[in-house]
């Protein structure tokens, strides 16, 4: 997507170099993930984080000081879709309220439901590197902290902790954080509603804001589908670029 | 004096220096701060969330909704995560428009930014000066989307129409005098780009006048100087970005070190401070107001002379012009589609961001091949720099706090999401 060609090929040629160290450097520790041009990203094993995440902060050819980003994601419902196309659809997708599940329940469990994306920067050599972990057990989901590594990843672990609920062991202050005091679940989790579960209000006779299960029936106006677009198939645009 | 102990003091939310919904606990031994706890989320929306259950399209204008001081530089970040998925390639003009538009966000940031900061600490007057010229570029937002702060006109593509030829005008009212109103619009008499281009004119000079008020000015500099020290190092750990990492003298803008858009074209220079304290990240920030206006008519030129497209022409990702529906039929399709469904983005995931006034605003967007997102998280550096707080004021005087909040330029929309 860069707008330059003969520049495009100088940053790739620097990615193909730290690909390469990363390789070498960690070998079966890492394994490589699919990404777009331009970027590159790798998965890691929970009981390696914190060895990897150490040595890419500390070796000079890494020198990735600084986390610009740590989230979680919820594997529970990728892939799904509200309205089936795939074949010539015969039924509509009802707007309406009627019928409508507020929460996605899954036909069998996912094996690996929750991972956490690092999004590594090194200032020095201009280089951003994606890592996953994905979590350990099913419930409570935990991976190591890498606060230590680096600290600015307090707060991202926090936040992860409290959308997603996965536990970050030896995190130093794992409290929510973005969540009302006293909130139960995790909202981010693809199996909670996006309506919440209670709702509060102002109660004139007790004189104070109450607590009370949502009164909104969950609807979806626009189905999530998708749809297999010849125009993404690598084989089908093999010899086209751009759109 | 054994039974002297620390107390425990709340700050906010709703005192005026914790800029919107920051709540504080501090923990102070007199007046002197051990400990501050920031407690976020009062404006938490789920915009993350929410962006997950609507199609790509109808989120932008969640994102004008984050960062609600520099609208158009959340969008960015946004379509260009889209772009990247989907592999457009948008037009050159497109290119500059956006960034001319990130630039006029960036000068509207950072002086809500110093008028803000200004207030907060003291100076008064700088607030007055720094709205004067916000206005003008409220009403460039105006003009090009009919919004004068929550835009959404940034799309997938390009942007949503071309500079307006000519802007709305003040009407005579009782309250101005014939001549004020022709002062206010001999300006407004040509194009959007004229308009820009005497806006830039003048803003040199009025950048002049806010250092006239601040820069050297006694009280400012006992409120600054060695006031919420980072070093370089520690700035890097911390995550910082932007302003705030510049200050400390880290030599890092996105615009230079990983050029979007036609970034890598302009002639403009990256400010960086020396001591990683208030004053250094005041100093960079109102030099980055002359570097923006710098770019500002570097864009307006180009743009006058280069007449084009705005939006890419594929319908499968832009809606088609109203005009082409009423004869076409293939448009009328491509219409219904992208407005009952939305396009949707092939699978895999991307990281893009952008350099926001406040600092690296990222987006990371993963899709499953649906119509909607599967996973969008904002990456916002107010969050960042936020969580850096305690750390910068412990030490400090209470009234530090506020100069430190200040300095963070920090706004719950993007804070709490």
């Amino acid at each position: 997507m860069s707008a330059v060609s003969t520049e495009a090929a100088a940053p790739l040629s620097k990615m193909a170099t730290l690909a390469a160290h990363l390789e070498a450097t960690f070998g079966a520790r890492l394994t490589r993930l699919a990404a777009l041009d331009q970027e590159l990203a790798y998965e890691v094993v929970p009981t390696d984080l914190i060895a990897v995440c150490t040595v890419l902060r500390d070796d000079p050819r890494f020198a990735f000081e600084s986390a610009i980003d740590v989230s979680g994601i919820d594997y529970l419902s990728y892939g799904h879709q509200e309205w089936d196309t795939h074949d010539a659809t015969s039924t509509g997708f009802g707007r309406g309220v009627v019928g409508q599940d507020s929460v996605f329940v899954p036909p069998e469990p996912r094996a690996r439901r929750f991972a956490v994306a690092y999004h590594l920067l090194s200032y020095a050599n201009n280089q951003r590197l994606r890592l996953r972990c994905y979590c350990d057990t099913a419930e409570p989901p935990t991976v190591p902290s890498v606060v230590a590594v680096w600290p600015s990843a307090n707060w991202f672990e926090r936040e992860a902790f409290d959308l997603f609920g996965i536990l970050f062991q030896e995190h130093p202050d794992l409290r929510r954080l973005l969540t009302d005091y006293g909130f139960i679940g995790h909202p981010f989790r693809k199996d909670f509603p996006l309506s919440g579960h209670v709702e509060v209000r102002y109660d004139a006779e007790q004189g104070r804001v109450v607590y009370e299960p949502v009164s909104i029936e969950p609807r979806v106006l626009v189905p999530r589908v998708i749809r297999d677009d010849n125009r993404y198939d690598a084989a089908l645009t093999a010899g086209r670029s751009g759109n | 004096m054994s039974e002297i102990q620390n107390f425990t003091l709340n700050f906010g939310p709703q005192h005026p220096a914790a800029h919107g919904v920051l709540r504080l606990i501090l923990e102070l031994d007199g007046e002197v701060v051990q400990k501050a706890d920031p407690h976020i989320g009062l404006l938490h929306r789920g915009t993350e969330k929410l962006a997950e259950s609507k199609p790509f399209n109808q989120s932008i204008g969640y994102m004008d909704r984050l960062d609600y001081c520099s609208m158009m530089c959340n969008e960015h970040a946004y379509v260009m995560a889209i772009e990247k998925m989907l592999g457009v390639q948008i037009p050159e003009r497109a290119q500059y428009i956006r960034v001319m538009f990130d630039e006029i966000t960036r000068i509207m940031n950072h002086l809500m930014w110093l008028g803000a900061h200004g207030l907060d600490i003291g100076a008064m007057t700088v607030f007055l000066y720094c709205f004067r010229e916000r206005e003008d570029l409220i009403d460039a937002y105006e003009a090009v989307s009919g919004s004068r702060m929550h835009a959404t006109y940034y799309r997938p593509g390009g942007v949503a129409r071309d500079l307006p030829d000519s802007l709305p005008k003040y009407a005579p009212s009782k309250f101005r005098s014939k001549r004020n109103i022709d002062l206010l619009n001999e300006a407004r008499s040509g194009s959007l780009l004229d308009f820009l281009q005497d806006f830039t004119d003048r803003f040199t000079k009025c950048v002049d006048e806010y250092e006239t008020l601040l820069t050297d000015n006694r009280i400012w500099k006992q409120r600054t100087v060695n006031i919420g020290v980072v070093t370089p190092e520690r700035a890097k750990a911390l995550g910082f970005t932007g302003p705030c990492l510049r200050g400390s003298g880290v030599v890092w803008d996105l615009r230079k070190h990983q050029p979007y858009d036609i970034y890598d074209r302009l002639d403009f220079d990256i400010p960086v401070g020396v001591n990683g304290d208030c004053y250094s990240r005041y100093l960079v920030r109102i030099e980055e107001l002359r570097q923006s206006n710098r770019i500002i008519r570097q864009c307006i030129t180009w743009l006058r002379a280069n007449p084009g497209p705005v939006l890419v022409a594929d319908h499968k990702i832009v809606p088609p012009r109203r005009v082409e529906m009423k004869g076409d039929m293939e448009s009328l399709i491509h219409h219904f589609k992208l407005m009952t469904e939305g396009y949707t983005v092939p699978v895999g995931e991307t990281y893009a961001a952008v350099e926001a006034p406040k600092g690296e605003f990222g987006i990371w967007l993963v899709s499953d091949g649906a119509n909607k997102p599967y996973r969008l998280k904002c990456r916002a550096p107010g969050f960042v720099h936020l969580s850096a707080l305690d750390e910068m004021v412990r030490g400090h005087m209470l009234a530090d706090v506020v100069a430190v909040i200040g300095t963070l330029d920090i706004v719950f929309g993007e804070v709490d999401r």
